[in-house]
């Protein structure tokens, strides 16, 4: 057997574990995220069509869609490395993994993507229902493919730092509502940050949610607060960073291996 | 021939606490090795080591002459670790997690035929469809000793293999580990029992506080510390056991007694000293030395 289909197989299993783990508990991992986002969009657009423009040509309930569909992938792709990782911690069984000639390389590709997975299919499931509710455009589908792939790359990345770095389950209770929670709603999804006082304008582009779902955005009404491509270096820079660092504790064996 | 695992000066510390102080070793290939000692001797964080889940502080361990650390590849398709807790994965059953082992090992569906006799050989069949959650105690542990195998390595090490498993499944598993030993597997077992290593393994090395104190034939070990254990039944009432009898003593249940005996003439002072206290001997039975006799000698430690 050649090295190289041993090493894929190696990947490809612990990738289809990943998986089917989140499979196994759709309701909990998928629908709820759905209804989540769903409930969002049907009351903030009820509330605030009427009282928030942002861009001219386009109405409010449409505005709202892609940042929840990417505030929902980000929070999900999060959301699946990080508790892969904490639960086989906590259960013990993260050493059927380390006993295995898996490689850090390995161990980190079959994490970022399944978090990349989860995170586009809860946003497919979310763009599916707001269709019944919305004419969507999409004017630029490779920028949106694009945005999903990279945030979900960069949260998923982040979900195996917090993973590995978290030994009990309200700590990682703590990165959810101390982290996740404000970077996603301070990121503008539900308004344009040209609508802040200057002061919050700035707060907002020093998070790297905003580049995400402004660049995301732009995919859909070829309309941004920033250009795309300025979105799309900054992001891809916190991912190298992040992934640099993920890769870093994984080869050392940092908190997996005593 | 060659050797299956060599431990070279294996040094760890943790912190200030030196929980194992320079590990030399080498078991051979075939060989059904037993690694022996008290709670907190350094076994398990030695398997650790060498199943890569913790890194040495110095010194070097190889297996099947691959290096832990920088061949940690080949040393691991080497080896089948059973570890000593119960772990699962709650969200698979018996069969899937195997084919998931096995797939980390880089092993595709042509190993299924070895999974399905895996599953055979540990009366796994009717639990293959079960998710490990559902498994009793026992099932649990079959199952984990079934995921070493799963990538036919030539070593497997059982850590405290039979700790809260009952008399009949130990029986049984032994004999599967037997009949893997006789194939050509290097079984490498820690245990306290020291009974199931006196019976099983061939050669032993007992552990005590990070050092090895002892490492011979089974057999040897036996000769060479010729003690003997005086069984006593006693009928106790409320009178106290003379303390001039004590530190021979190794074990007190209720009313049977055991003595360790280096001597046939500490036979003799015991029953004259259990006179003198007027306690009366129900029972009496000398048997011949066991390896618990020579670990209690060499550590020093008597109950």
């Amino acid at each position: 057997m050649t090295n190289f289909k041993t090493e894929f197989i190696g990947t490809w299993t612990l990738l289809k574990k990943e998986l089917l783990r989140f499979w196994r508990v759709v309701f909990q991992t998928v629908a709820a995220p759905v209804i989540t986002a769903v409930l969002y969009l049907l009351i903030f657009s009820h509330v605030l069509a009427n009282h928030v423009k942002v861009y001219d040509n386009v109405e409010y309930t449409a505005f709202l869609i892609p940042g929840l569909i990417m505030m929902s992938l980000l929070q999900n792709a999060f959301a699946n490395s990080s508790s892969s990782l904490i639960q086989s911690k906590v259960m013990g069984n993260i050493v059927f993994i380390l006993l295995t000639p898996i490689t850090y390389l390995q161990f980190f590709l079959a994490f970022l993507i399944a978090s990349i997975v989860r995170g586009i299919f809860v946003g497919a499931c979310i763009y599916s229902f707001a269709l019944l509710y919305v004419d969507l455009p999409m004017l630029h589908p490779w920028v949106i493919f694009g945005f999903a792939i990279i945030g979900g790359a960069l949260l998923g990345t982040f979900g195996i730092i917090a993973g590995i770095w978290a030994h009990r389950f309200d700590q990682m209770a703590a990165f959810q509502n101390f982290v996740i929670m404000p970077l996603s709603f301070l990121s503008g999804v539900f308004y344009s940050i040209h609508s802040l006082p200057p002061f919050w304008q700035k707060v907002s582009q020093l998070n790297p949610f905003f580049y995400m779902i402004d660049g995301f955005r732009y995919g859909f009404f070829g309309q941004s607060d920033v250009a795309p491509l300025l979105s799309l270096s900054i992001v891809t820079f916190f991912f190298i960073v992040l992934a640099s660092i993920t890769l870093g504790m994984l080869k050392s064996g940092y908190k997996l291996r005593s | 021939m060659k050797k299956a695992i060599v431990f070279n000066k294996v040094k760890k510390n943790f912190g200030k606490l030196e929980a194992l102080k320079g590990i030399d070793l080498t078991i051979e290939e075939g060989e059904f090795f037993a690694l022996l000692g008290p709670n907190g001797a350094g076994k398990s964080t030695l398997i650790n080591i060498l199943a890569g889940l913790a890194k040495p502080s110095s010194g070097s361990i190889k297996v099947m002459g691959y290096d832990v650390i920088q061949d940690y590849q080949n040393a691991r398709r080497s080896l089948g670790i059973v570890p000593q807790e119960l772990v699962f994965d709650p969200f698979f059953n018996v069969r899937e997690m195997l084919r998931f082992q096995a797939g980390y090992f880089g092993k595709g569906r042509e190993n299924d035929d070895w999974i399905d006799e895996v599953i055979e050989g540990l009366d796994l069949q009717d639990k293959a469809n079960t998710n490990m959650r559902m498994l009793s105690g026992g099932m649990k542990r079959r199952a984990l000793i079934a995921q070493a195998l799963v990538h036919k390595p030539p070593v497997i090490v059982l850590d405290e293999p039979t700790a809260g498993v009952d008399v009949e499944l130990r029986k049984k598993l032994w004999q599967f580990i037997k009949k893997l030993n006789q194939k050509g597997h290097t079984i490498v077992l820690t245990t306290h029992y020291l009974e199931e290593a006196e019976t099983l393994c061939s050669r032993v090395a007992m552990m005590d506080q990070g050092k090895i104190v002892a490492l011979d034939k089974t057999k040897n070990l036996l000769k060479r510390f010729s003690a003997k254990n005086l069984n006593l039944r006693l009928d106790l009432k409320d009178k106290k056991i003379p303390t001039s009898i004590q530190k021979l003593m190794k074990n007190l249940d209720h009313h049977s007694i055991s003595f360790l005996i280096e001597e046939i003439a500490e036979v003799e002072f015991i029953i004259s000293e259990l006179k003198k206290s007027k306690i009366k001997i129900l029972d009496m039975e000398l048997t011949n030395s066991d390896l618990e006799n020579v670990f209690l000698k060499l550590t020093g430690s008597k109950k």
